[in-house]
């Protein structure tokens, strides 16, 4: 009777496999590295959170500790970091995503040729976002009088002397956010662009009928729904590429800390405690926080955009 | 016709109508914002490939001039003559780099158009579910998880080697659910037709989707290509051997030093190595921006 489940169940396995099991084949590969390097990884950071984890010897769990340290005793975290990733979020997020709605919807208005020259122009800096671009952001923007900031207010006769702009805590920050919306009008951009060149061109026309009057509300009712897809897909996008932008002020100043923790953001802040400190549970434990943020920003783009089911 | 009946009122975007044919004086408003917003955001790249012609005296000329007035090919010279941190030459930085990049961006078009084929095509309980998860995996952002990952890797052994470049590299969301939503807009008829005909998944992959979602292909392509060509962080973090270290990170290495005891030579190394960094990203994109354009329409996030 053993023998006989066990051929049953043989050939009911043998029956998924035939209905099912080519499509597993075409998706392990794909899923084998992703369980490995998207997955995992999630799921260590959860679980290191709420240990100790030096490197050296086992992690030993430790409960909520790195959580409540972080919450009440970081000084760092709550003084500069947590402030300057909610300020640069918040300004480079919206601000090179309505940029790139507002670009990808005059570009729209032109004929392809200047469109696509267009877009190429402005898509072209976030191809490069990273090393190459540390070579011109830290020429531009050197500290002596050689740099072309610099050179072009002294002889402008803005500023006396030479200003370190890279190395000064008030002004760091607004380079980044600067350098990083230069670079956001990315593949988000793209897909917004694709977006309105395929709304329906009758929806315009009923829309001047049913007494749509000028080109904000047209935007708003309908353009925008019309894309809607696009723009959550513009939106998601635009987050990631926001706080993947985090090593931004230590490429920039060239260390880590930045000065005076100044463009010091979350991401800098796991780095300094996992490969400077060797504290890993803790720094474990900031990068949960910084998924949940991602993911938080994330479910408010859905609330905007997403479809009402 | 129409539009003369409607008179004044505003029709807006109808009356110049998105994707235009050709000039229409409606449409100045629109050079006139984008003209210098253009300009703007060009000079950074122009300014990569001035700087990687200008001979030493107008790298360091003050006051700085934006522009090469006397080009010179030296900066690559130098660049290609000079050996890299304990002998390795730069060619073979490049040499990883190319290597390197091929290998991901082959992989990955393989690995996540195999993928896309089964969450679009074929039926099976878990799809809706996986393909869920894919999308939930769009807003992963992997600099949170760098040590995590730094962990795993070595675990699996993977530290130094070229594997360790290409592996980590190749599950990309965005990828996958771009090439599942152009597949999507293939009509099943044609998979359907292709089984009545006794064609194998494999061949229906091979022969009918692949040839099918070039546009798609291309895009993603592009996307690995960045990051992988680009990609300083993988050498720095899990490579040991200078020998295996990719161009990009010998890139940081000359930005990082120049303020060192070689600064004349490393400037002028540091802006060619930029524009060979910058250079292919750019060839790339102009070749394969209407594939990429067409993929961008099936973008959509529901």
């Amino acid at each position: 009777m053993a023998s006989n489940l066990a051929i049953r169940q043989d050939s009911k396995f043998k029956r998924w496999v035939a209905k099912e099991g080519s499509a597993y084949a075409f998706l392990s590969m794909y899923a084998l590295l992703f369980i490995v390097f998207i997955v995992a990884p999630v799921l260590v950071a959860f679980f290191l959170s709420f240990t100790f984890f030096d490197t050296i010897q086992t992690p030993t769990f430790n409960g909520l500790k790195n959580y409540i340290v972080l919450l009440t005793q970081d000084e760092i975290f709550m003084r500069y970091v947590l402030p300057n990733t909610i300020k640069f979020a918040v300004i480079v997020g919206p601000c090179g995503y309505v940029m790139a709605f507002m670009l990808a919807w005059m570009l729209a208005q032109l004929p392809k040729v200047p469109r696509t020259i267009f877009a190429l122009i402005l898509y072209s800096p976030s191809m490069t976002t990273g090393i190459a671009m540390a070579v011109v952001w830290k020429t531009l923007f050197s500290g002596d009088q050689n740099g072309y900031l610099n050179s072009f207010l002294l002889g402008m006769n803005f500023i006396q002397e030479p200003i370190q702009w890279l190395q000064s805590p008030q002004y760091l920050m607004t380079i980044m956010i600067i350098v990083t919306l230069w670079g956001s009008m990315g593949v988000g951009f793209l897909a917004m662009l694709a977006g309105i060149l395929e709304v329906n061109p009758e929806l315009y026309e009923v829309g001047s009928l049913d007494g749509i009057s000028n080109r904000f509300q047209e935007i708003v009712h309908i353009t925008i729904p019309s894309m809607k897809p696009q723009m959550l897909f513009g939106a998601v996008m635009s987050i990631v590429a926001t706080f993947q932008a985090g090593a931004i002020g230590v490429t920039l100043s060239g260390g880590n800390p930045t000065p005076q923790y100044a463009g010091q953001l979350i991401v800098n802040h796991i780095e300094d405690f996992g490969f400077l400190r060797y504290e890993m549970g803790y720094a474990a434990a900031v990068s949960v926080m910084l998924l949940l943020m991602v993911l938080f920003f994330a479910r408010v783009a859905n609330r905007l955009f997403g479809s009402s089911d | 016709m129409r539009r003369k009946k409607s008179g004044k009122r505003f029709s807006g975007i109808y009356n110049n109508r998105i994707n235009p044919k050709g000039f229409h004086p409606s449409q100045i408003k629109f050079y006139v914002i984008l003209l210098p917003l253009a300009v703007f955001m060009f000079l950074p790249t122009l300014f990569i490939f001035s700087h990687a012609f200008k001979p030493p005296d107008e790298l360091f000329a003050y006051p700085p001039r934006f522009l090469v007035i006397n080009p010179t090919s030296k900066n690559f010279t130098d660049l290609f003559t000079r050996m890299g941190n304990s002998g390795v030459p730069v060619s073979r930085y490049l040499f990883n780099s190319i290597l390197i990049t091929v290998a991901t961006v082959a992989a990955s078009i393989f690995v996540s158009s195999t993928a896309a084929y089964a969450l679009s095509k074929k039926r099976f309980k878990l799809k809706k579910v996986l393909f869920a998860i894919n999308t939930v995996a769009l807003m992963f952002v992997p600099i949170a998880v760098t040590i995590p990952r730094f962990l795993i890797i070595e675990r699996l052994n993977l530290m130094d080697s070229y594997f360790v470049h290409i592996l980590p590299v190749l599950a990309l969301p965005v990828g996958l659910f771009l090439i599942k939503q152009f597949i999507d807009g293939i009509p099943d008829e044609v998979i359907d037709a292709a089984q009545i005909d006794g064609a194998t998944d494999v061949q229906i992959y091979w022969r009918i989707i692949l040839p099918m979602i070039k546009p798609a292909i291309a895009t993603i392509a592009i996307l690995t290509f960045q990051a992988t060509w680009n990609n300083a962080e993988i050498s720095t973090l899990y490579i040991n051997s200078e020998s295996l270290k990719t161009f990009a990170f010998y890139l940081s290495t000359l930005t990082a030093t120049t303020a060192g005891a070689n600064v004349v030579a490393g400037q002028g190394m540091a802006a060619a190595a930029a524009l060979i960094m910058f250079l292919p990203n750019l060839i790339i994109f102009i070749f394969l921006q209407s594939q990429v354009m067409s993929t961008m329409s099936h973008s959509g996030l529901k």
